[in-house]
């Protein structure tokens, strides 16, 4: 196997005197689907949020690409290769779809025509082609979601975090996400997935990881994670004793 | 608006406003409209980080003020031209407003907002006990005289402040359309998404209060100039802020024309009334003028605009 794309050791963070992660340690190797569960405040985001720099660990190293980032600035993070949506989403109003995919390319080189070729690409890749030049004001909850995987996209990351990138959307449009972010990884993007919805996590991840009050409870295969009577006990509780 | 007719029109707008002293013999109107250009400028200068990055600046006449003083200190000490002083009063600006962003931008939203209102007051306060300056009392600026072909003093700062306008707006048009005015923007929505795409968040606010802090003081400069006598109560009135605030939301925020329709109308306005009514009046209209746009028209003149286009769009598409 190849070595780890994103290693994560011993990380911790406190907000006050609530310790709402950690210590944790996660790996995830090229190309991977890792799978991120657990219950409302169990530390999933503020995990990711550590991993992509909005948060700064207050212990612990994460190394990404053979390289100690734990103190390196969000902004520099996403020009590395580690790109993310958010759980709710972020469009930049007041700009058009494609002016939204221009934001992240400025930052990675000039305008020329192949460039906005890619974005051209990116968001026939995405199902957004024909909403190109509307306002983000105007798109849907389902369009929405898809601006924000374009937006991530559209720099080639290497690492993709999906936080909760099919919430509130409908079966068939889950599964048009699914079958999206499939796609990416079919082009060797790694993407860690957050997700509520248990059959969508289940059938996309290779390899899933259980949080609880800000520790892995378990860790492996979605079969094994799904039937360990710990996730069992915190995360379907009510199942269980159904 | 396409880049050529844009640029074909500020030339033209620039060019003739400097050669209507020899056509335009009352000086009243030079006076009046050197008001009203200077409020183009600082509507523009406010915009870039209040409209465009989302910043709103309670202080801009600490900016403004700063200009004013770094003018009459520079006629005072080396009775220097107009262009040095307004050069020397944009790059003050221009570090001013790094300094001010460095301690201010880490803080969010309206926090960033209080600060700013505390920098008027410092600055202020500085100049009350600077005796070079003429402390709280102020002090006379005779200018060197204006070179002879504007005609007179008040002829040579209208159109000082016109090129100074159209700078302004040249400047706030290409950041707008540019990476710059993109990233701003993008901050503006939200700055946890900006940065996880890759916007140097806390840089771009700094490049924004720069160019921001850099424009109004400019617009100060030839104020020593203009007046002959500077103060701090006007150098760092409250007018300054409240118009910088007002003008850009009644025009609307979101392009460089905004500032422009809301500077150019309010300021008319207010000279006009100053003239027919009375000065204190000034205040209460744009008061007036304001509440009912936040309320009525929360896009400014340019959301109206945008939502007529709109609706005859769609009365035209129905058969």
């Amino acid at each position: 196997m190849s070595e780890p794309i994103v290693v994560i050791r011993g990380v911790e963070k406190w907000f006050g005197g609530l310790r709402a992660l950690g210590p944790v340690d996660v790996d995830l190797k090229p190309g991977e689907r890792l799978g991120l569960i657990g219950p409302n405040g169990s530390g999933k985001t503020t995990l990711i949020n550590c991993l992509s720099g909005l948060f700064v660990p207050d212990k612990g190293t994460i190394v990404y690409d053979g390289r100690d980032i734990t103190r390196e600035p969000a902004f520099r993070r996403a020009r590395m290769g580690i790109a993310r949506s958010f759980q709710i989403p972020r469009p930049f109003t007041g700009m058009t779809v494609l002016e939204n995919l221009l934001v992240p390319m400025d930052y990675l080189g000039s305008h020329e025509r192949s460039e906005l070729e890619r974005a051209d690409e990116v968001l026939a890749s995405v199902g957004l082609a024909a909403r190109r030049d509307a306002p983000a004001e105007s798109l849907s909850q389902l369009e929405l979601r898809k601006l924000e995987l374009a937006r991530a996209l559209v720099t080639e990351p290497k690492v993709l975090v999906a936080d909760e990138a099919m919430a509130g959307l409908s079966e068939n449009e889950i599964d048009d996400v699914l079958a999206l972010l499939m796609r990416l990884n079919d082009t060797g993007v790694a993407i860690i997935m957050i997700e509520h919805i248990m059959h969508a996590v289940m059938r996309f991840s290779q390899r899933m990881i259980c949080l609880e009050t800000g520790r892995i409870i378990a860790m492996g295969t979605p079969q094994d994670v799904a039937q360990d009577r710990q996730v069992q006990k915190v995360y379907f509780g009510e199942r269980a004793g159904a | 608006m396409r880049t050529l007719p844009f640029l074909v029109i500020a030339a033209l707008i620039l060019v003739g406003g400097l050669f209507l002293p020899q056509f335009v013999g009352n000086p009243y109107y030079f006076f009046a409209g050197y008001v009203v250009l200077q409020y183009v400028v600082i509507a523009t200068g406010w915009n870039i980080l209040g409209g465009y990055a989302g910043y709103i600046n309670f202080g801009t006449s600490a900016f403004f003020g700063a200009g004013v003083y770094v003018a009459a200190f520079l006629i005072k000490a080396f009775g220097a031209p107009l262009p040095v002083q307004i050069l020397a009063a944009g790059v003050v600006g221009m570090l001013l407003g790094v300094a001010t962003g460095y301690l201010t931008l880490r803080i969010q939203g309206v926090y960033f907002s209080i600060a700013t209102v505390a920098l008027v007051v410092v600055l202020e306060t500085l100049i009350h006990n600077i005796d070079y300056l003429g402390g709280a009392s102020g002090m006379q600026t005779i200018a060197p005289p204006a070179p002879a072909w504007f005609g007179g003093q008040t002829q040579y700062v209208f159109c000082a402040m016109l090129v100074l306008a159209v700078v302004a707006v040249v400047a706030a048009r290409f950041i707008e359309r540019s990476w710059i005015g993109r990233s701003l923007r993008a901050i503006k929505a939200s700055e946890p998404a900006a940065e996880a795409c890759g916007v140097p968040t806390l840089s771009m606010k700094l490049v924004a209060c720069a160019i921001s802090g850099a424009i109004i003081a400019i617009a100060g400069a030839p104020y020593a100039y203009y007046a002959s006598h500077v103060d701090p109560l006007s150098a760092f009135s409250l007018t300054i802020g409240l118009n910088a605030l007002a003008m850009p939301l009644i025009g609307g925020t979101r392009s460089w024309i905004g500032p422009v329709i809301g500077a150019l109308l309010l300021a008319s306005v207010q000279q006009i009334a100053t003239v027919t009514i009375s000065s204190e009046f000034n205040i209460l209209a744009v008061g007036i003028v304001l509440i009912a746009f936040v309320v009525l028209a929360p896009e400014g003149i340019l959301g109206l605009i945008a939502d007529l286009k709109e609706k005859l769009r769609r009365r035209g598409a129905r058969p």
